[in-house]
């Protein structure tokens, strides 16, 4: 039978019937729609402080994909909680499952470390049969999620959405609010998938550039010579300019709200209403870029925190992330919410209609993203060339000279998807690449500030991240922490010798769309900033990683190989992050808030998770006010689990 | 003459070692002074004034429970065999297999690769190598071991040391070089190359080169270059993992060997038309 909707202990016999209608021949339509859970993405209707959570395996199946998935009472997601800033919450947990334990964090929340949910760090983890009982007072309101830290239960359904209300009401009141939790579901165990990963990096991409595909890239690249060479130039730096993630549609069903694409999920509005939207990436390796055609969305809040209202028609969550969006559709008809992996080999997808059970015209995906020079972090560097000796104490990557070359390369007028005029000087291979491509920071739909990469002087220097001009930051930065530029070893493939700022773009594939996307530096806080104290010190982490070993971490080491990194009480830190990889890593640090260093001075919005773009370098800070162990990581499951991982202790 | 260029094509795989570590972690002592994943955690040596905030350290963190919070040191088991395949010819079909697995972690494994080649009901180019795998760089593992040539011929036992990793280019190498228990010294190297037609239809050129410094008439061994075997496969990755080919290849004794198998009235060489399926676990 191909059903493409879930059930679980045998077909409903509506299901049933309508699986017999639709036959075998339909697999290509549109499903008829399923609405399984109707109170999936349902905030519920009142806080409490006290709830009950029995953790335990069921067999779930999704678009033909059964898994027994590790989830609260035996759904996915688990149930939304609905808590109030000012209360104190007790969450019972109790592990049902047969023989492994389990934890739950609760993602962004402020806490004390005891109660924060990682095994090993806050407690023991909660074995089979026990039961573990979470209280701690919330200090914060807006949109969060939990999820298991153990094991990799968590990308297989053990999530589920925290709204708390504010005590205040509502600066930005609505009619009607939903949680729109994003995920993906697979039948292969995410061990079998590092397995299958330690063994071929590319195991899951089947969008490789090939012979099929050279005319194409010959075309967009303004001849088949120079569409040629860039491929030589990633072949000769042994990296594939087609790596965008590593576990793909291939075998992933994207879901919304646990809904595959076909069953698509309902929210029900009234023409004129205005509607909050939660969206959360609760996925454990994807990003999604999401848009809801022919609806402007105001995003009001990033990582549970208000921000200065931002209008877009599109805007990308990294892993762990969520945003608040209001949208106000003032026609009776369905509006299709759409969320495209970033990698283009999928899409969640729901509705928003006047009425249940309709559906809005699904648009097409996107081409998938190319990674480009700068991705690479390599400005016009060529690929192979040793930067050692050029370090100084200063840390600065490359000649002025090669900077201004940067500058020059990157003010060029955007032209997408035309060629860029070669330059006659010092044309070297990389710089050819980067002709090809578009201008990768340059204007996008909104005309808004846009990330021209700073001069050389200020590359990669300690305290210079010139966002914020204040005075205030301008005071010297006693300690600096800085590792210099990583070693190529067993465990990191590529240094970024000229990391750009990149807070100004929306993210690789998103660029010079025609549509106003949502870019970091559009992010301001309602409310300055706590701690005006500018940074006493300054922590240089690099991000590394060995792709074809599949080894991930930070300045070349993996968690294993790597001591804590120790926080003085109330030291406030500036936190330095370069990403020498070609991927996007959400990096997040538990406990504490991560202020992003985005220009907006003393309104840097608040997040606990932070997209490193590749080959980027951007800055945010940290005040160490709460003690204990704290993990600090890249969200991504199987790069945390393969070393991006390191324990933050407050002492 | 020859002598030299032989002996230059021996030590290649030897001296291509310490210079492919050499290359690859240029000038970056600060952190190859940690040697192993479990060694005794050293601070960085003098010079620029770099500092980690996650250095290795002394002072090991209590982790409740002493329970790590992720497990970056995982053991994989993997196996592949890249040639499992008939070699059509009107007189009779050879039949050839060359594959490998491993078991360890990120940086320390152990390999074993195994060839040969049934022919006419007797097994030659028996091959079979075990070999401790140490990652030295981004793309080179240093390999050693024993090789053991056991098949229907007499029996050779062999000392390893060789280079196995992904080249520039994203070409697969692999190159070792190999002391007999008889005091004889032998090479060989691997390459191969995939092109990618489509994301599934793949065309792969391969080949091996045998060198020995003295001829074994009883194996078909010649002095200098002794024998190749390559081939031109052009598989369908039906799953990653299963992948039928058709393929044309060559097997044939060059040089010396070439002369000795045509004295014991051998077929010195041919090009054959080949089917087989490239498959992993």
């Amino acid at each position: 039978m191909l059903i493409p909707s879930r059930n679980r202990g045998g077909l409903s016999r509506r299901r049933f019937v309508t699986g017999l209608s639709a036959g075998g021949l339909v697999a290509a339509l549109p499903r008829p729609l399923l609405a399984r859970t109707p109170t999936a993405g349902q905030i519920p209707p009142v806080a409490r402080p006290r709830w009950d959570l029995r953790v335990g395996r069921t067999r779930i199946e999704i678009d033909r994909k059964v898994l027994h998935a590790p989830c609260i009472g035996g759904d996915v997601p688990g149930p939304i909680l609905r808590w109030r800033q000012g209360d104190t919450v007790s969450i019972n947990v109790t592990n049902t499952l047969a023989d492994e334990e389990t934890s739950i964090h609760w993602h962004g929340l402020r806490l004390p470390a005891a109660m924060d949910g990682v095994p090993g760090l806050s407690f023991a983890g909660i074995a089979p049969g026990k039961t573990f009982t979470y209280r701690f007072p919330i200090t914060q309101s807006g949109t969060y999620w939990y999820h298991s830290h153990s094991g990799m239960q968590e990308a297989q359904g053990l999530y589920g959405a925290i709204v708390i209300d504010p005590p205040a009401p509502d600066p930005q009141p609505c009619a009607r609010d939903y949680v729109i939790l994003l995920s993906e579901w697979s039948d292969v165990s995410p061990m079998d998938m590092l397995d299958n990963l330690k063994m071929q990096d590319d195991y899951y991409v089947f969008r490789q550039r090939t012979l099929a595909s050279l005319p194409r890239e010959a075309r967009a690249a303004g001849g088949t010579l120079a569409a040629l060479k860039d491929r030589l130039a990633w072949s000769r730096m042994r990296m594939a300019a087609t790596d965008i993630a590593d576990v793909t549609g291939v075998i992933y069903t994207y879901l919304l709200n646990g809904h595959a694409p076909d069953m698509n999920w309902n929210a029900i509005f009234t023409p004129g209403e205005r509607v909050r939207l939660r969206f959360i990436n609760g996925a454990s390796m994807t990003f999604f870029d999401i848009r809801i055609p022919g609806l402007e969305m105001l995003v009001v809040a990033a990582d549970g925190n208000a921000v200065e209202p931002v209008p877009v028609d599109e805007f990308r969550i990294g892993v762990a992330e969520t945003y608040d969006v209001i949208v106000q559709p003032t026609q009776a008809r369905a509006y299709t919410i759409f969320a495209q992996s970033e990698d283009r080999t999928g899409y969640a997808r729901g509705t928003l209609a006047p009425q249940p059970g309709m559906s809005g015209p699904i648009p097409p995906m996107d081409p998938r993203p190319v990674r480009t020079m700068v991705d690479m972090g390599m400005g016009d560097m060529k690929p192979g060339e040793s930067m050692h000796g050029m370090a100084m104490p200063g840390h600065r990557h490359g000649s002025a000279m090669a900077g201004m070359d940067m500058a020059d390369h990157k003010t060029q007028p955007p032209m997408s998807g035309m060629p860029m005029p070669r330059h006659e000087e010092g044309a070297m291979d990389d710089m050819d690449m980067k002709d090809m491509q578009p201008a990768p920071t340059a204007l996008g739909g909104h005309g808004h500030g846009h990330s021209l990469p700073m001069p050389a002087a200020h590359l990669h220097k300690p305290g210079t991240m010139d966002h914020d001009a204040p005075a205030a930051d301008m005071a010297p930065v006693l300690e600096v922490d800085d590792p210099g530029p990583p070693p190529l070893n067993v465990e990191n493939q590529n240094i970024a010798r000229m990391p750009t700022d990149r807070l100004a773009s929306p993210g690789d594939g998103l660029e010079h769309n025609g549509r106003r996307v949502l870019s970091y530096s559009q992010l301001r806080a309602t409310r300055p900033g706590t701690d005006p104290r500018p940074p006493t010190r300054e922590i240089i982490m690099h991000l590394t990683g060995n792709m074809e070993r599949y080894i991930w971490g930070f300045n070349g080491r993996k968690f294993s190989e790597s001591g804590p990194i120790r926080l003085r009480r109330n030291e406030r830190v500036r936190f330095t992050l370069i990403n020498d990889t070609m991927m996007e890593h959400p990096i997040h640090l538990h406990g504490l808030w991560s202020e992003l260093e985005n220009g907006q001075g003393a309104y840097r919005p608040y997040k606990h998770t932070l997209i490193s773009q590749p080959g980027s370098k951007l800055s945010y800070l940290v005040t160490a006010d709460a003690p204990g162990l704290w993990a600090y990581h890249c969200h991504l499951m199987l790069h945390m689990e393969t070393g991006m991982f390191r324990t933050v202790i407050v002492e | 003459m020859r002598r030299a260029l032989l002996a230059a094509a021996l030590l290649l795989p030897v001296t291509a070692l310490p210079a492919l570590a050499r290359s690859q972690t240029h000038g970056q002592t600060i952190t190859t002074a940690r040697k192993t994943a479990t060694a005794t955690l050293r601070k960085p040596p003098p010079g620029p004034a770099y500092h980690a905030a996650d250095a290795p350290t002394n002072a090991p963190v209590a982790y409740v429970g002493g329970m790590k919070p992720v497990m970056d040191q995982g053991r994989y088991l993997h196996g592949i065999l890249d040639q499992l395949e008939g070699r059509y010819a009107p007189g009779g079909t050879d039949f050839r297999w060359d594959g490998e697995a491993w078991y360890g972690g990120d940086y320390n494994r152990l390999w074993l690769k195994s060839e040969g080649t049934l022919e006419h009901g007797r097994l030659h180019d028996g091959d079979h190598e075990l070999l401790y795998s140490r990652a030295v760089s981004p793309y080179w593992n240093v390999q050693a071991g024993v090789r053991a040539d056991i098949d229907d011929g007499p029996t050779r036992t062999w000392g390893a040391l060789g280079v196995q990793g992904l080249a520039l280019y994203q070409f697969e190498f692999q190159a070792t070089a190999y002391v007999s228990d008889r005091g004889r010294f032998a090479s060989r190297i691997e390459g191969s190359y995939d092109f990618l037609l489509t994301n599934r239809l793949i065309l792969q050129p391969q080949a091996e080169f045998n060198l020995y410094t003295k001829s074994d008439p009883a194996r078909q061994v010649g002095a200098g270059l002794s024998d190749v075997d390559a081939g031109l496969r052009l598989r369908y990755e039906v799953w990653r993992k299963f992948a039928p080919y058709v393929a044309v290849s060559y097997a044939g004794y060059l040089t010396q060997a070439r002369r000795i198998v045509h004295d014991q009235h051998g077929e010195s060489g041919a090009l054959r038309l080949t089917f087989g399926v490239r498959s992993w676990f």
